[in-house]
């Protein structure tokens, strides 16, 4: 039959409240399980946004710009290439492709067991030799690693073709020389070949090695050292196009056998985070779903128990005119309450897990605000399944017997 | 005073006629048996009797808490045998106040709150509820107990906490069950005070007690023995 007189809505959820403020203690801990749970849930997808955007950022600054083009070193590993040269325009040929944003070729030196030294003089003890690598790029090498000067400047296309006896000194070269200024034109010598030194180099984004090495216009390596062929082509593309470019750059540099030569480029940014997404995910949803079903059970057991401590409560109900759907309604909103204030703080307590642990990590949190909102939701949306059963039950029990418990 | 009546102008609040209640067995107990019973409007009636004697059962027949499994009920008028249980527990809100040995008052909640409850599953507006249970604490001598939580009130003034309840939706029949068995002598004589202001004023009022010095103070008393309701002098 249909209720002539019902509860009104404030009223239900009223009542609810009192019954649950009533017991505070017993409130948190029945939120407990809940509140791990949810915690868990949003700190853990949080923390997966987190982590995968950290990863996509890395590739997309740097690496996801970078293809490289190999040839010959592979055959032999001193330097010295065999059937698959590169070109020494393969830097301008790749250049004029559309998306490329710089080019350069670059090769390893090998000056014939000539040591490199800042004085010119011969020591027989070599206590003033430094071991130090020589390389050789063009001028567009510089600008496709990143290059930072800390003093001085590059060399250009014209030391280049005329084959000038200039270097940059990598940063840790420059150190151990013991040169950190370029205004004086300071010399070094490789073997009894007197160089000038016009810059030092300070950081690059790859090819670390250049920072330890003897930095020569590739046309001066040529001339004087007979280098045969660069063995590599640096590009730095626009964003988004290294895909492009890593399908076209063995063309460009090599139209007769582009197979020969090998094209490094980023994995797919998108693919890769998308790898690192779902295994996150799969594992830490698993366990936030755990948890969630524990609080679930938690607040159906200590509903329960509350029925039973309650049923005085229920009866005298009973007898002021409430009906055992109003008995069962005030319990279910009790249980979504207390699973919605659980999701609550679990929401704010994954929020700050990601939020803490991105600071320690120095990431930048990425979560979607749309877990925060729906969190609360997902923690009544407990409630109400755990709390019917016990609802059930307290809507079944007689008013007489539960008046006659003094 | 008649036990029964029919076809009045205004129908007695209480009107039982040949109403039993047995629980099945095994063995079959006939808690109440072939009662007849009549409560005029502004009656204080006592249903006295020993443990046992069928007088809860009685109670909660009286209170619509239990169907009798024969006999008919009627309660200001209406044949309530055949309700729905929904609609018995609307007219249960209505009609009957409830008032009981242990008080049964919900602790952490103010006595306006608890006074408030029983008109809660009746519609009535919060404002009205307010204003409604401060009179009826007003009756009862307690208003200046409005905002106390009812574990700091002394026994006597929970019971009249729990009367207030019970006035507060204005019922027809104020029906308490042993309201002195958890009192000491002077609550037991204040709160019997309260039912005798009460009745004066107009109130119908059912007293099921063991206790022949409650009974005394009714108008009109009632014994019940093994199921079989009698009525006793004053």
């Amino acid at each position: 039959m249909k209720m002539r007189r019902r509860l009104t809505l404030r009223d239900l959820v009223d009542e609810a409240l009192s019954g649950v403020a009533a017991r505070p203690s017993r409130l948190a801990l029945t939120t407990l399980g809940t509140v791990i749970g949810v915690a868990a849930l949003v700190s853990t997808i949080g923390l997966g946004q987190t982590a995968s955007g950290q990863i996509s950022d890395r590739f997309d600054a740097t690496s996801a710009t970078r293809v490289v083009v190999e040839a010959g070193e592979r055959d032999s590993p001193d330097g010295a290439v065999q059937a698959t040269e590169l070109p020494w325009d393969a830097a301008d040929r790749v250049a004029r492709l559309s998306g490329v944003a710089s080019a350069g070729t670059f090769a390893r030196v090998a000056v014939g067991g000539a040591n490199v030294r800042g004085v010119p003089i011969n020591d027989p003890s070599g206590s003033i030799d430094h071991d130090i690598p020589v390389t050789a790029v063009t001028e567009g090498l510089f600008d496709a690693v990143n290059g930072v000067l800390s003093t001085g400047r590059f060399f250009d296309s014209g030391h280049d073709e005329r084959g000038n006896a200039v270097v940059v000194l990598g940063r840790y070269a420059a150190e151990r020389l013991g040169i950190n200024r370029v205004d004086a034109q300071p010399s070094i010598f490789i073997g009894d070949r007197p160089f000038t030194v016009v810059g030092i180099l300070d950081t690059v984004s790859h090819r670390s090695e250049l920072l330890d090495s003897a930095i020569l216009p590739m046309g001066t390596a040529e001339s004087l050292y007979g280098l045969q062929a660069p063995a590599a082509v640096e590009i730095r593309t626009e964003l988004g196009a290294a895909q492009l470019i890593g399908s076209q750059a063995a063309l460009a540099v090599a139209p007769n056998s582009p197979e020969l030569l090998s094209v490094e480029v980023p994995p797919r940014p998108g693919s890769l985070r998308d790898d690192v997404s779902t295994d996150i995910n799969a594992l830490f949803l698993a366990l936030g779903g755990l948890a969630l079903l524990v609080g679930g059970l938690g607040i159906a057991n200590i509903t329960l128990l509350s029925v039973m401590e309650r049923i005085s409560e229920i009866g005298l109900r009973r007898s002021v005119g409430a009906s055992s759907k109003h008995i069962a309604g005030q319990f279910i909103v009790e249980s979504v309450v207390i699973g919605f204030l659980g999701g609550l703080i679990g929401a704010a307590a994954g929020v700050l897990a990601t939020v803490g642990v991105s600071v320690v990590q120095d990431w930048t949190p990425l979560l979607d605000y749309r877990l925060a909102v729906l969190a609360p939701f997902l923690g009544a949306a407990i409630g109400l399944l755990a709390g019917t059963y016990p609802a059930w039950r307290a809507s079944t029990i007689e008013p007489i017997t539960a008046l006659r418990t003094n | 005073m008649t036990t029964t009546s029919d076809a009045s102008p205004s129908p007695p609040v209480v009107e039982m006629v040949g109403v039993g209640r047995s629980f099945p067995g095994p063995p079959q107990v006939h808690a109440v048996r072939d009662v007849d019973l009549a409560i005029d409007r502004g009656e204080y009636l006592s249903i006295v009797g020993p443990s046992g004697s069928g007088k809860s059962t009685l109670l909660h027949l009286l209170g619509l808490l239990d169907r009798p499994t024969h006999g008919t009920y009627r309660l200001d008028g209406v044949d309530v045998s055949e309700l729905s249980e929904a609609h018995r527990a609307e007219l249960r809100g209505e009609r009957i106040g409830f008032v009981f040995q242990a008080f049964h008052l919900l602790p952490h909640r103010s006595v306006l709150e608890n006074v408030g409850l029983s008109m809660l599953y009746q519609r009535v507006p919060r404002r009205e509820r307010v204003q409604r249970s401060r009179d009826a604490l007003e009756r009862v001598g307690l208003a200046h107990r409005v905002d106390f939580d009812p574990g700091t009130l002394s026994g006597g003034e929970r019971q009249r906490v729990a009367i207030a309840r019970a006035l507060v939706g204005e019922p027809s029949l104020l029906l308490a069950d042993e309201p002195t068995g958890n009192l000491d002598s002077d609550n037991v004589e204040a709160v019997l005070d309260l039912f005798d202001k009460l009745h004066t004023e107009g109130i119908t009022v059912a007293v099921i007690t063991h206790d022949d010095h409650v009974s005394a103070r009714a108008g009109r008393r009632v014994r019940i023995t093994d199921g079989t309701l009698s009525e006793a002098a004053v």
